[in-house]
C-alpha cells in the first residue's frame, strides 16, 4: 500500500506571529518557517506503518512556494520516500489544494491519503474533508489511533465528549490529530541520506488546476490584550465579586 | 576512501536542516529532562540511545566511515546549539567527536580508523588517558608503562590514569603511556594506545564528587597487567603519542569554548526572563538601569565569543595554525561564561542563591569551563610565548 502525506509550510509554531500594520495579514518576513506539526504527525503515523509492514512507499506532497522543498526535505529526512512539490508563489485555499491531492492521487493510487487535520496558520480544517468529498471516498478525521485492518482502515476519532471508532474501507482519507502520535526527530545520518531521494517539482497548471482565490481576507487583528485580574479577601468577596459581572 | 575531513564539511542546506531539529530537540527533549538528570546524576537511557540515533556521536568522523563529516565551523555549532541545555548531554559524546577522533585522524592507520571510525560513529562512547595522580600536560613524569609482552604478542600496560571524563561510561579509551623509560625530546618516550575498556585488568574507579555538571561523570581508570594487541598501538609506532594528544588540543578548546558560549546564552536566556517576571517597587526589575547593564553586559561578551568562534573555526577549516586563536577563544568565551553567569545569580538575587531556581546551577556547571582543557593560565602562557617567538622572529 501506498500512503500519500500533503504536509505545508507554516510559521514556526514557537514563533509568536505579528499582525501586518494594515491588517492584511500576518507578517511572515524573515520569520522561521516549519512543517505544520499537525501534518508532521501524518508523517510519522505514515511510517509507523511502513515499519510495521502495513505500507510499502510514503510519498509526501506539498503545495507551495520553492521554499517548502526544505518541508519535503524534512518529510523524507524522518522517513517518506519521496516527494512532490506543486509549486505555486499564490496563497492557495483549502480547495484548490484539495483539488491538486486528487489528481495525484489518480496518478498515484494511494490506499491511504493522510494529512493534519487543520494547518496552524489559518486554522481552515477543510482540506482534508473537500479531498474526501472529491474523491467520493470515505473520511476519518481528527484520528486518535490509525489501525490498518485488511482493506480498511480504523479511525479512532476525537470528538466533542470522547472518541468514536470508524471502519473504512480503503482507499480513505485520514486526519490526524495531536494526540494520534509524537513524532520523530530526523537524524543526521537520515537527513543526509534524504539529500538522494527524489523530490519532483510540478505546478499546479500540471494538474488542471486553478489557485486563483475564492475567498477574501477583509481583516487581520491581534486577539484582544488580557485585562489585569483582581485579587480578592475570600470566597464571599468573590462570590459578590461574581455577581456584580453578572457571571454567578 | 578518503580520510580527511573535509573543510567544507557538509553542505549548508543539510546542515541548516539538522540545526533546526537539534535546536527543536534541545528545546522539547533536553530541557524538560534537565531535572532528571541532576535527580540521578545520569544521563536518561532513552535520551542516550536518541542522542545516537541522530548521529551526535559520529558528527565529525569522514561521511565514508559512517559518520556526519562535519568541518570545524559546524561541529563548534553542533557544541553550542546542545550546549544550551545541561552539560552532560554534551559532554557524554564530546570525547568521541573531539580528542579520540582526532588522534585516530591525525595518527590512525587505515586498519584503525576503518575499525574505530564506524565504532564510535555508531554510539561507543570513548575516554582519553592521559593525566595521571602525578602528571598531566608534563609528559616527562608519566607514569603508566606499556612493555612489549614477551611473549611477542603486543603489549601490557600498568598504570593509573586521572579525571578522565566518561570512563564510567566508556567502551574504549585512548590511553597514553610511556614506552621508554628515560624521558626522550619532544615526548617521544610516550605513545598512544586504543584499549577497549572491558580488556581483563582494566578498571574504572567510583565516579569523583563534583561541584557542578550533574550527570557528567569523571573518574580514575587502572590498568592491571592490561594485554592489548600490537594493531592497539595508535599510528603502529612508538613515541607518537603525545603529539597525536597535542594536536587534538586546539578542537578541544574550541568545544569548551563553544559550549561556555551556548551556556552563558542559556544563562542569559534565563535571566531575562526572570527580569520581567520578576517585580520589585511594583514594576518588573527588568526596568531598572543597573539590570538593564549586565543584561547588555552579558549579551555584548557573548556576542564577541561568538565571532570569535566563527573566524576560529573558519581558521582551522582553511587549514592555518590555530594554537593562538584557539587558545584565545578558550580562554575569553570560559572566562566570559563565569561573569555571564556571576551576573545572573545576581539578577536572580536571593533567589539566585536557592537550589529551586536555575542560576545557582548555572554558576557550578560554568566554573570548569574555564579549568579543563587548559586553565586560563595556561592557555595565557601559550598565547605569549607565541607572541613572543613570532617577534623574535620578525
Amino acid at each position: 500500500m501506498k500512503i500519500l502525506v500533503p504536509v505545508k509550510r507554516v510559521i514556526d509554531y514557537n514563533v509568536k506571529p505579528r499582525v501586518k500594520a494594515d491588517g492584511s495579514g500576518v507578517d511572515l518576513a524573515n520569520v522561521k518557517m516549519s512543517m505544520n506539526p499537525f501534518d508532521e504527525i501524518a508523517v510519522e503515523e505514515a511510517i509507523r506503518l511502513k515499519e510495521a509492514g502495513k505500507a510499502e512507499e510514503i510519498v509526501a506532497i506539498s503545495v507551495g512556494p520553492a521554499k517548502a522543498q526544505e518541508t519535503l526535505r524534512t518529510a523524507l529526512a524522518m522517513g517518506a520516500d519521496r516527494a512532490i512539490l506543486v509549486e505555486t508563489d499564490d496563497e492557495v485555499e483549502p480547495l484548490a489544494v484539495a483539488k491538486i491531492l486528487k489528481a495525484i492521487a489518480e496518478e498515484e493510487q494511494p490506499g491511504l491519503v493522510m494529512l493534519g487535520k487543520q494547518a496552524i496558520d489559518d486554522d481552515s480544517n477543510q482540506t482534508g474533508q473537500m479531498l474526501a468529498a472529491l474523491m467520493q471516498r470515505p473520511q476519518g478525521t481528527f484520528a486518535n489511533t490509525v489501525e490498518i485492518d485488511g482493506d480498511s482502515v480504523i479511525v479512532k476519532r476525537e470528538i466533542d465528549g470522547g472518541l468514536e471508532t470508524v471502519k473504512l474501507t480503503m482507499p480513505a482519507i485520514v486526519t490526524t490529530d495531536l494526540r494520534l502520535n509524537e513524532p520523530r526527530y530526523a537524524s543526521l545520518p537520515n537527513i543526509m541520506k534524504a539529500k538522494k531521494k527524489s523530490l519532483d517539482v510540478k505546478t499546479p497548471a500540471d494538474y488542471g488546476v486553478d489557485t486563483a482565490k475564492r475567498l477574501t481576507t477583509t481583516n487581520v487583528a491581534e486577539p484582544p490584550v488580557r485585562q489585569a485580574g483582581e485579587k480578592v479577601e475570600d470566597v464571599d468577596a468573590l462570590v459578590m465579586k461574581m455577581k456584580a459581572l453578572g457571571i454567578a | 576512501m578518503s580520510e580527511t575531513v573535509s573543510a567544507n564539511g557538509m553542505d549548508s542546506e543539510t546542515f541548516d536542516q539538522f540545526i533546526d531539529q537539534l535546536e527543536r530537540y534541545v528545546r522539547e527533549r533536553l530541557l524538560p529532562a534537565e531535572k532528571e538528570v541532576i535527580a540521578n546524576d545520569r544521563v536518561p537511557e532513552d535520551i542516550l540511545s536518541e542522542m545516537k540515533d541522530m548521529g551526535l556521536f559520529g558528527l565529525t568522523v569522514p561521511e565514508d566511515y559512517g559518520g556526519a563529516g562535519l568541518n570545524t565551523r559546524q561541529y563548534a555549532q553542533v557544541v553550542r546549539t546542545i550546549a544550551y541545555a545541561a552539560p552532560a548531554f554534551r559532554s557524554i559524546f564530546s570525547i568521541n567527536v573531539g580528542m579520540f577522533n582526532s588522534a585516530i585522524k591525525n595518527g590512525g592507520t587505515d586498519e584503525q580508523k576503518a575499525e574505530w571510525w564506524p565504532r564510535i560513529a555508531a554510539g561507543e562512547v570513548a575516554c582519553f588517558g592521559l593525566t595521571e595522580p602525578g602528571s598531566g600536560s608534563d609528559s616527562a613524569a608519566m607514569q603508566t608503562f606499556a612493555k612489549p609482552d614477551p611473549d611477542g604478542n603486543g603489549w601490557i600496560l600498568n598504570g593509573t590514569k586521572r579525571y578522565i571524563t566518561n570512563a564510567p561510561h566508556a567502551d574504549v579509551g585512548l590511553i597514553m603511556a610511556r614506552t621508554e623509560k628515560d624521558a626522550l625530546p619532544k615526548n617521544a618516550h610516550v605513545s598512544a594506545f586504543i584499549v577497549p575498556m572491558d580488556t581483563p585488568g582494566v578498571s574504572v574507579g567510583s565516579a569523583d564528587e563534583k561541584m557542578g555538571q550533574a550527570g557528567s561523570h569523571v573518574a580514575d581508570v587502572m590498568l592491571d597487567d592490561v594485554h592489548v594487541p600490537g594493531d592497539a598501538l595508535l599510528g603502529g609506532e612508538t613515541g607518537q603519542g603525545f603529539r597525536f594528544a597535542m594536536q587534538s588540543l586546539d578542537n578541544g578548546r574550541i568545544s569548551v569554548g563553544a559550549a561556555s558560549t551556548g551556556y552563558a546564552r542559556r544563562a542569559l536566556d534565563s535571566a531575562l526572563k526572570y527580569a520581567n517576571e520578576r517585580q520589585a517597587f511594583g514594576e518588573p526589575i527588568a526596568n531598572f538601569q543597573l539590570i538593564q547593564q549586565m543584561l547588555a553586559e552579558s549579551w555584548t561578551e557573548i556576542y564577541a565569543a561568538e565571532a570569535m568562534m566563527a573566524d576560529v573555526t573558519a581558521r582551522v577549516d582553511r587549514g592555518e595554525d590555530t594554537i593562538k586563536h584557539a587558545a584565545a577563544f578558550k580562554a575569553f568565551a570560559s572566562e566570559m561564561c563565569g561573569r555571564v553567569v556571576d551576573r545572573v545569580v545576581q539578577i536572580y538575587g536571593g533567589a539566585g542563591y536557592l537550589a529551586e531556581y536555575d542560576a545557582e546551577r548555572f554558576f557550578r556547571d560554568a566554573r570548569i569551563y574555564r579549568i579543563y582543557e587548559g586553565t586560563t593560565q595556561i592557555l595565557q602562557l601559550q598565547i605569549a610565548k607565541r607572541m613572543l617567538r613570532e617577534y623574535a622572529n620578525m
